[in-house]
């Protein structure tokens, strides 16, 4: 069993977000960009399937900033091997149908069993991963997966349909899976065992050269969302404070 | 008449979920500035066609099992629908069906595909589509100038009452049995939602809590105030996720839409998903020390605070 999970940069929405220069971007010079936290979620999936079987998990990921973290993380976490794929501006938006066939691309000259990715990333314009992946490799695929179950050559997933409904269902393998959750939290690794799969591990760099011709949303401009001041904005010393929202409650009997 | 604009159903089980209506009622708009009808595709059995009166045709795919749930039998489905009529717009929500479906749909007939869509209107021969990216940090207005073009519009965004109207749509069934039986995947149970422990959606005041309390260690803080409420302890997805908290707690789009009186947001940015589960609260008071967090646009009060300041204060006037 051969467990690829694709992961990906992404700018940290803790951050503040700056509009770039033409408006059509993020500032990417001013953004820290962190690993997507659903394909984290993807990952520890498929980590636990190879604590469970004899699965070995290859990791991939698009040239992007920081993107050299988040493969030794995952190397130290117990991933068998770390695949960058260049190619492209590694400083630009890939929008997700270019990121769909680089990765296809990279796919088609492997062979795998299954392959995860997270649910979405908040940049998707252009729809999420998996279905993508799935349509451009011509295999079955499902998405907003809370559950993975592996016997043998059969795969079982549950994938949530809103409201708390779960859909329960089977699929032929090869198969692509959009991870919204996996059975337990992300595995941590330290900073030693991250340093020490520097160390000892290689980040194989593979690169992918591409004719996109993908039809897709032109980006007029991006901006940040009107205030609607909405909220009337509490002020003063914790205590202050308190007490106001505690004179809302007990004004609505609540407490 | 040539069909226009074509909304995918996405009611699995139970009702038709409201966002089939947004749909629908933002359909009907495009589609009558598009000059060609409106249609509706549901691929579950269905005998309350009349719901969908805003529509001109109802396609219904038979032969599909509706007492479970497949993407790929579902692809397959809709697939075919669209196949058959050729319309321009194709209109999905992105929750688990457009999730899982549109981006597949989309590559299969190389069409563009916008996501996370807010709004979307038909000028001229484009459409210009407004999508809220980066967790609803940051608009996106785009245009599609190519057709068939697949909207994934966020469930919420538009009205729903415009959408409802009785009527009696043309009715054709749709036999995709070929396209079923080549389908790599097949649905095999539906489970309901777990009902057991807590009960967020009757609470008059709920005590919710997101990502910034940091730790399930830390959580203590926020359930000592829920204590002292005497109000259930409500949580966001990333909360759930980590396993800080059972699902039954969860609001937003893939937990509870909940209604109380008051909703207390502690450390909780606003997420679309969430927002989509609370938003509807009478009263709702955010504490997160991001002062352009998202929560504080459809928050009445709001606090930049840390929780961690806030919340034993809280805890020692009420407990007190």
């Amino acid at each position: 069993m051969h467990i690829v999970v694709a992961m990906r940069q992404l700018a940290d929405l803790v951050e503040e977000l700056e509009v770039n220069g033409d408006g059509t971007d993020i500032d990417r010079d001013f953004v820290k960009f962190v690993s997507n936290e659903w394909d984290e979620a993807a990952l520890e999936e498929a980590l636990t399937i190879k604590d469970e079987s004899a699965a070995s998990v290859t990791v991939v990921a698009l040239d992007e900033p920081d993107v050299d973290q988040t493969l030794y993380a995952a190397l130290a976490k117990g991933a068998d091997r770390a695949v960058k794929l260049t190619g492209h501006d590694p400083s630009a938006w890939v929008r997700t149908r270019e990121r769909a066939q680089r990765i296809a691309s990279f796919l088609a000259h492997e062979e795998f069993d299954l392959v995860l990715t997270g649910v979405q990333a908040a940049d998707d314009l252009d729809g999420q991963l998996a279905g993508i992946l799935g349509s451009t490799l011509d295999i079955p695929h499902a998405a907003v997966v809370v559950g993975v179950e592996l016997t043998g050559s059969s795969l079982r997933v549950a994938q949530e349909l809103g409201g708390g409904l779960v859909g329960v269902s089977e699929l032929e393998l090869p198969a692509v899976l959009g991870v919204q959750a996996a059975r337990q939290a992300p595995r941590y690794a330290s900073i030693t065992r991250i340093r020490q799969a520097m160390q000892t591990q290689k980040i194989e760099e593979q690169e992918v050269s591409l004719e996109v011709t993908t039809p897709q949303v032109t980006v007029r401009r991006l901006y940040p969302p009107e205030k609607q001041g909405g909220a009337t904005m509490l002020t003063g010393s914790a205590k202050d404070v308190a007490t106001e929202i505690v004179n809302i409650l007990r004004s609505k009997g609540l407490v | 008449m040539a069909i226009a604009v074509l909304v995918v159903g996405e009611r699995v089980a139970g009702e038709s979920p409201d966002v089939t209506f947004e749909l629908l009622g933002r359909g009907r708009e495009l589609a009558d500035a598009l000059s060609g009808e409106l249609a509706v595709v549901v691929v579950n059995d269905l005998d309350e066609g009349a719901q969908f009166g805003i529509a001109d045709v109802l396609y219904v795919v038979d032969g599909m099992d509706s007492a479970s749930y497949s993407a790929p039998q579902w692809e397959a489905a809709i697939g075919a629908v669209i196949q058959r009529v050729s319309p321009q717009v194709v209109l999905v929500s992105t929750g688990t069906v457009g999730i899982d479906l549109a981006g597949a749909l989309a590559t299969k007939f190389n069409a563009p595909l916008a996501s996370y869509v807010i709004d979307v209107t038909a000028q001229g021969d484009k459409l210009v589509v407004t999508s809220q990216l980066y967790g609803g940090k940051l608009l996106s207005e785009g245009e599609i100038d190519a057709f068939p073009a697949f909207v994934s519009v966020l469930p919420g965004s538009l009205p729903v009452e415009k959408g409802r109207a009785q009527g009696s749509p043309r009715v054709e069934h749709i036999d995709a049995g070929d396209q079923l039986r080549l389908s790599k995947g097949r649905g095999t149970e539906l489970r309901e939602p777990d009902t057991s422990g807590v009960d967020i959606t009757s609470a008059a005041l709920l005590v919710s809590v997101g990502r910034g309390i940091g730790s399930k260690e830390n959580l203590e803080l926020v359930a000592e105030l829920a204590e002292a409420m005497k109000a259930p302890l409500s949580a966001s997805r990333p909360v759930i996720d980590q396993g800080w908290l059972p699902k039954p707690h969860q609001v937003g789009k893939s937990g509870k839409k909940v209604k109380p009186t008051v909703y207390l947001a502690f450390g909780i940015s606003g997420a679309p998903e969430h927002l989509e589960g609370m938003r509807s609260a009478e009263t709702i008071i955010a504490c997160n020390t991001d002062p352009s967090a998202p929560i504080f646009e459809v928050a009445h009060y709001g606090t930049t605070l840390d929780l961690f300041d806030l919340v034993p204060e809280l805890t020692d006037i009420v407990g007190g």
